[in-house]
């Protein structure tokens, strides 16, 4: 088991804070959980704790950045994109501002806290205000990755991230390309796209499916806005059936996305692994994957169901 | 203290203010839609800022030494629009493509559309914490400049301002002046009988700010109480100013109804001849 999301997003933070100056981190009472007491605690004189107030966050990081800073943000993205969805749209994304948003503890797999804190319609939020920029990272070093690449870009960037560890996928010699997909392994009778923590059970859905004599092409898409149009594209055409998998409501997240790319170039069968339109519950995190039909043999049940409607 | 401003120099100011009234009737006449009421209310408060105190340039909109100001109530783009006509930011002649196709006037004020515009508001509520950032911005920096800001009175209604009024008291941002555009009404009519924020100068203080109370169409207190703003250390400053809505044209002052309405062609003649006497 590699490490969280959030854990890689604390370090990155750290160390790219330390190259560029203008980096600024605000957090609104939660920097132990979201991991920016790493960045306070090697540039203290660029943490803000702004309380528990996450409007505010996301308005005085609009000031922040309209005055030339880098503002990173940091809460859970339930208030991330969810209460505070206005002022990010409006003080942030209409202004095209500078502002990184890294959303901690998405989807079921906070567990626990249940319902209330399990963000399940953020990448369909996010994804849908204009300039805005989606990224999912699968695993530690793609967190990381994706931290250097959104310090760098100028605009809003919505950046997704777990609390829970995940498998690590790539090494450290893997390069973010933005807006690009990876593909991680090849097949011919369908596509299986997936993003955040839903990648690794993906792959490890594809090694099984080549046991049942099925071979899958394995698509990571890490940035969900602006989408790999091309690569899903192609893997329609040349696989004939795709399934999609992420930790988030089916409707108006990454399947959605997929869907609207494939309707719109080459319309093949599409099945989405995700969560239905219900909210989660308290639980470990593996348990609720497993009661939400988030695991591999949901993927490969979905596949077979897929290559049925070829 | 710093100087008063002479009587010439309150004159002069004066008949800017009236200059910009003069704007906001044409171009909210002409644009059939817009408000006039709360951007005549804050008229006095632009024009003492742009042409008494901020450092600003029309040839250099982005300089980031420049003080900065929010229209928190973004509602009010026609005083600013106006201001910003008067002090070189744009010809006068634009200021009538005000909410049509194409222009750079967006109903509500848009950063990205109009240089000398710091901030793109409109949402009520948001403004407050953008100036904070600003502000904050320029003290890691060690920037000297200013950050100004103009809330409306309903606005105090929303949440967020008091997030960032704690924000602002929080971090002793000494660096930014707030004004309360106090003219006791809001769409659905007085704001101590829609959803009452009085009384507003406890609330400030409360939050840990330097409060101020004055008449807003008094062009020396406007000016005495920015100067005060500027002494004042650890602390930022809000001056509540005690306006009238619509005020310079008697049929709109204190009428509720006029906070989102047009007036006829017919009303802004006669209008724009009560503000040339």
């Amino acid at each position: 088991m590699g490490k969280a999301t959030r854990e890689a997003y604390g370090d990155a933070l750290r160390d790219v804070g330390a190259e560029l100056k203008d980096i600024v981190v605000l957090d609104a009472d939660l920097s132990k959980s979201t991991k920016t007491a790493v960045f306070a605690k090697a540039h203290p004189d660029r943490f803000f704790n702004v309380g528990i107030a996450e409007q505010n966050l996301m308005g005085t990081a609009a000031g922040l950045a309209a005055a030339g800073k880098i503002p990173f943000v940091s809460t859970f993205a339930m208030f991330a994109a969810g209460r505070a969805y206005e002022q990010v749209r409006n003080s942030i994304c209409y202004p095209k501002l500078n502002v990184k948003i890294a959303a901690t503890h998405a989807g079921l797999t906070v567990g626990e806290d249940g319902a209330s804190h399990q963000a399940i319609e953020d990448i369909s939020l996010m994804r849908t205000i204009p300039n805005m920029t989606v990224i999912v990272p699968a695993d530690a070093t793609e967190a990381r990755k994706a931290v250097e690449f959104a310090a760098k870009y100028k605009g809003p960037v919505y950046l997704r991230l777990g609390r829970s560890s995940t498998p690590d996928i790539f090494g450290d010699s893997y390069e973010f390309e933005h807006g690009k997909a990876v593909q991680l392994a090849d097949g011919k009778d369908l596509t299986i796209i997936a993003t955040g923590i839903m990648v690794a059970p993906a792959r490890k859905a594809a090694e099984e499916l080549i046991e049942l004599g099925i071979s899958a092409r394995v698509l990571n898409i890490h940035t969900i806005k602006p989408i790999d149009k091309e690569a899903i594209a192609k893997a329609a055409q040349e696989t004939g059936a795709i399934v999609t998998c992420e930790e988030h409501s089916i409707i108006g997240g990454l399947g959605s996305a997929v869907a609207e790319v494939i309707v719109e170039s080459t319309p093949v069968p599409l099945e989405r692994v995700g969560v239905m339109d219900t909210f989660g519950e308290s639980g470990k995190p593996d348990a609720l994957l497993v009661k939400y039909h988030l695991t591999t043999a949901d993927i490969v049940k979905a596949a077979k169901r897929v290559i049925s409607r070829k | 203290m710093a100087e008063k401003l002479t009587a010439e120099q309150v004159s002069q100011l004066e008949d800017r203010a009236k200059a910009v009234r003069r704007s906001i009737v044409s171009m909210v006449t002409e644009a059939n839609s817009g408000h006039p009421g709360g951007s005549l209310s804050a008229a006095d408060i632009l024009v003492t800022l742009y042409f008494a105190e901020m450092n600003v340039d029309a040839q250099k909109p982005n300089d980031p030494d420049r003080d900065r100001f929010v229209l928190c109530k973004g509602h009010a783009a026609p005083v600013l629009y106006a201001t910003l006509a008067e002090k070189g930011y744009l010809p006068h002649e634009e200021l009538l493509t005000l909410r049509k196709i194409d222009s750079r006037l967006q109903g509500h004020p848009s950063m990205k559309d109009l240089p000398g515009v710091d901030m793109s508001t409109g949402s009520l509520g948001q403004g407050l914490s953008a100036a904070n950032g600003m502000a904050l911005a320029s003290r890691i920096d060690g920037r000297k400049n200013r950050i100004f800001a103009l809330l409306g009175d309903g606005e105090l209604e929303e949440g967020m301002v008091w997030e960032a009024a704690m924000f602002a008291g929080h971090y002793k941002l000494d660096n930014v002046t707030a004004f309360v555009d106090f003219n006791g009404l809001q769409i659905d009519g007085p704001v101590a009988e829609v959803m009452s924020p009085l009384p507003i100068p406890e609330k400030w203080l409360a939050f840990g700010w330097n409060v101020i109370e004055i008449d807003g169409h008094d062009i020396h207190a406007i000016y005495d109480a920015i100067q005060t703003a500027k002494t004042v250390k650890g602390q930022p400053t809000v001056i509540v100013a005690h306006t009238v809505k619509g005020k310079g044209v008697c049929q709109m002052e204190n009428v509720a109804d006029w906070h989102g309405k047009a007036p006829t062609k017919e009303e802004c003649e006669l209008f724009l001849g009560e503000l040339d006497d």
